[in-house]
C-alpha cells in the first residue's frame, strides 16, 4: 500500500507577515521534500503546518486525499516529528526516553541494540541526557525515528549539531527510509545529497 | 514497513507511560514536589502563631485553613504540569503522537496529583492535630481533601494548559482557576466544619464526589484542546 502527502493552496499567516501563499505540494512513497530558504522565512512553520500544529489562513493537507484534520489520529500514527528541540527530558537517561516514545507510536521490528550502535549512542544508554553532548543527544532523537514504523518522517534542520559523519549517516537513513518506500520532509540549509526523487520548495 | 496497518500502541499504554515518565522525572526531582507540601505545612502551623493558642479559635479556624492552605499549594504546583514539556519540545512531540491528547494529559494530570495532592492528604492529620482537631473528624477531612484535590488537579490542568505559551502566567493561572475551585473549597471547609459539630455532614461528601468525577469526565477534553490552542 502507499500513501501520498498532498498539500494545496496553503496560505500562513504569522502576526503581520504574510509567510507563504497558494503553496501546493504532492508526495508519494519513495519521495522527498526538502523545504529551503533563509532563516525566518517559515520553513519551521509549515512543517507545524503540515504536523496539524497551525491553522491555516487557506488550504489544507491530505493524507492519502483525505483532509489531515479529519483523521488527525491516524495521521499522527504514521508520523514521526524530529524538531528543533528534541523533546527528550535531560533528567533521564536514554533508555528511560526511549522507553517512553514507545507507547507513542507504532514500534518497528528493528533491533534495538543495531539501531544504537549504528548511531554511535551504544555506550550512553544510562547517562542522563542533560549530560551528553547536544549532537549526543540529536542522536538519541534520530534513534526514536528509526525505531518507529511509520512512513513519513518530519525533519526540522536534521543536521543541526552533528559532526560530519553524522551528517553523511543522516543521509544514509534518509535513503533507506526512502527506499523502503517511506516519505521525508526536510526543512535544512545544507546541501542534502539523496539518491532519490526529491521536490524542492523554496521558501522566500 | 511502510504498511499504513501497523500496530498502534493500546490507549492504556498512553496513560500509564506519560504518569509513569512524570513520575520518574519528579522522583529525580524531588525538590519540586516537596515545593507544594512544604507551603501547605508552613501556612498551616504558622497561622496558630498569628492568631493565638486559644482552643476554640483554633477548632473554630481549624477546617478553613487546611483547606485554604491546600487549595494554594495545589494552584502553586500547577504552574510548572506542563511548562517544562513546553520548554524542551516534548509537549510538541506528545502533540503529534498518535495517543489521543486527552488520554496523555489525563496521565500527566494523574502523575501531578499523585505528588502534589495525595502527599498533602497524607500530610494532613498530622496538621489537623494542631488544631485540635477530633479524631472522628480526621477521616472525614482526609476523605474531603482526596476528592478535592482531585478535582483540583484536573481542573487546574485546563488552566496550565491554556497559559503554558505565556511567560509568567501564573497569576493568570490562578484567575482563571479560582472560579472553578471556589465549589471544592465551600465544599470541602463546611463539610469539614459540619463534621466537627457532629452534624450531618454526607450531603457535601457526596457533592465532592459528583464533583470530582465531574472533573474527571470533562476536564482532559478542555485540557487537550487547550494545548492544542496554546501551541499554535
Amino acid at each position: 500500500m502507499t500513501a501520498t502527502l498532498s498539500a494545496d493552496n496553503l496560505t500562513l499567516i504569522r502576526g503581520e507577515r504574510c509567510l507563504f501563499e497558494g503553496l501546493g505540494f504532492a508526495l508519494n512513497s519513495g519521495e522527498m521534500l526538502l523545504l529551503e530558504g533563509r532563516n525566518g522565512c517559515g520553513k519551521t512553520s509549515l512543517m507545524r503546518a503540515i504536523a496539524g500544529m497551525l491553522s491555516l489562513e487557506t488550504g489544507q493537507i491530505f493524507w492519502n486525499d483525505v483532509p489531515v484534520l479529519k483523521q488527525r489520529q491516524t495521521f499522527h500514527g504514521a508520523l514521526v516529528w524530529l524538531a528543533h528541540r528534541t523533546g527528550l527530558k535531560g533528567d533521564l537517561n536514554m533508555l528511560e526516553n526511549l522507553h517512553f516514545e514507545e507507547s507513542l507510536r507504532p514500534q518497528s521490528e528493528r533491533d534495538p541494540e543495531e539501531v544504537y550502535e549504528r548511531l554511535g549512542i551504544e555506550r550512553l544508554r544510562r547517562l542522563p541526557l542533560r549530560s551528553l553532548s547536544a549532537g549526543q543527544q540529536r542522536r538519541v532523537a534520530l534513534a526514536r525515528m528509526l525505531l518507529a514504523n511509520v512512513p513519513l518522517w518530519l525533519m526540522d534542520e536534521p543536521f543541526t549539531n552533528l559532526d560530519r559523519e553524522g551528517r553523511k549517516l543522516v543521509m544514509e537513513l534518509v535513503e533507506e527510509h526512502l527506499g523502503t518506500g517511506g516519505m521525508c520532509v526536510m526543512a535544512a540549509h545544507q546541501d542534502v545529497e539523496i539518491n532519490a526523487p526529491v521536490t524542492k520548495i523554496h521558501l522566500q | 514497513m511502510n504498511e499504513v496497518t501497523a500496530i498502534q500502541p493500546g490507549i492504556l499504554s498512553g496513560l500509564w507511560a506519560t504518569a509513569r515518565r512524570d513520575l520518574l522525572l519528579a522522583w529525580k526531582r524531588p525538590g519540586d514536589v516537596l515545593n507544594p507540601l512544604f507551603f501547605f505545612a508552613m501556612v498551616c502551623t504558622l497561622f496558630p502563631l498569628a492568631v493565638g493558642p486559644s482552643a476554640a479559635q483554633l477548632e473554630f479556624s481549624g477546617p478553613g485553613v487546611l483547606w485554604v492552605a491546600a487549595l494554594l499549594a495545589t494552584l502553586l504546583s500547577l504552574n510548572s504540569l506542563f511548562l517544562t514539556d513546553f520548554e524542551d519540545g516534548s509537549l510538541d512531540q506528545l502533540l503529534v503522537s498518535s495517543q489521543p491528547l486527552p488520554v496523555l494529559a489525563l496521565g500527566k494530570t494523574l502523575a501531578h496529583w499523585l505528588t502534589s495532592g495525595l502527599p498533602l492528604v497524607l500530610v494532613s492529620p498530622i496538621l489537623a492535630i494542631t488544631y485540635r482537631m477530633p479524631w472522628s473528624v480526621v477521616p472525614v477531612m482526609m476523605l474531603t481533601l482526596l476528592l478535592g484535590t482531585i478535582s483540583l488537579s484536573l481542573l487546574g490542568s485546563i488552566g496550565a494548559a491554556l497559559t503554558v505559551g505565556l511567560h509568567r502566567g501564573t497569576a493568570l493561572l490562578s484567575l482563571l482557576i479560582l472560579p472553578l475551585a471556589m465549589p471544592v473549597l465551600l465544599l470541602g471547609a463546611n463539610t469539614v466544619s459540619l463534621a466537627a459539630g457532629n452534624d450531618v455532614y454526607t450531603t457535601g461528601v457526596w457533592a465532592l464526589g459528583a464533583y470530582a468525577i465531574a472533573s474527571l469526565s470533562l476536564a482532559p477534553y478542555a485540557t487537550a484542546a487547550a494545548l492544542r490552542i496554546s501551541n499554535e
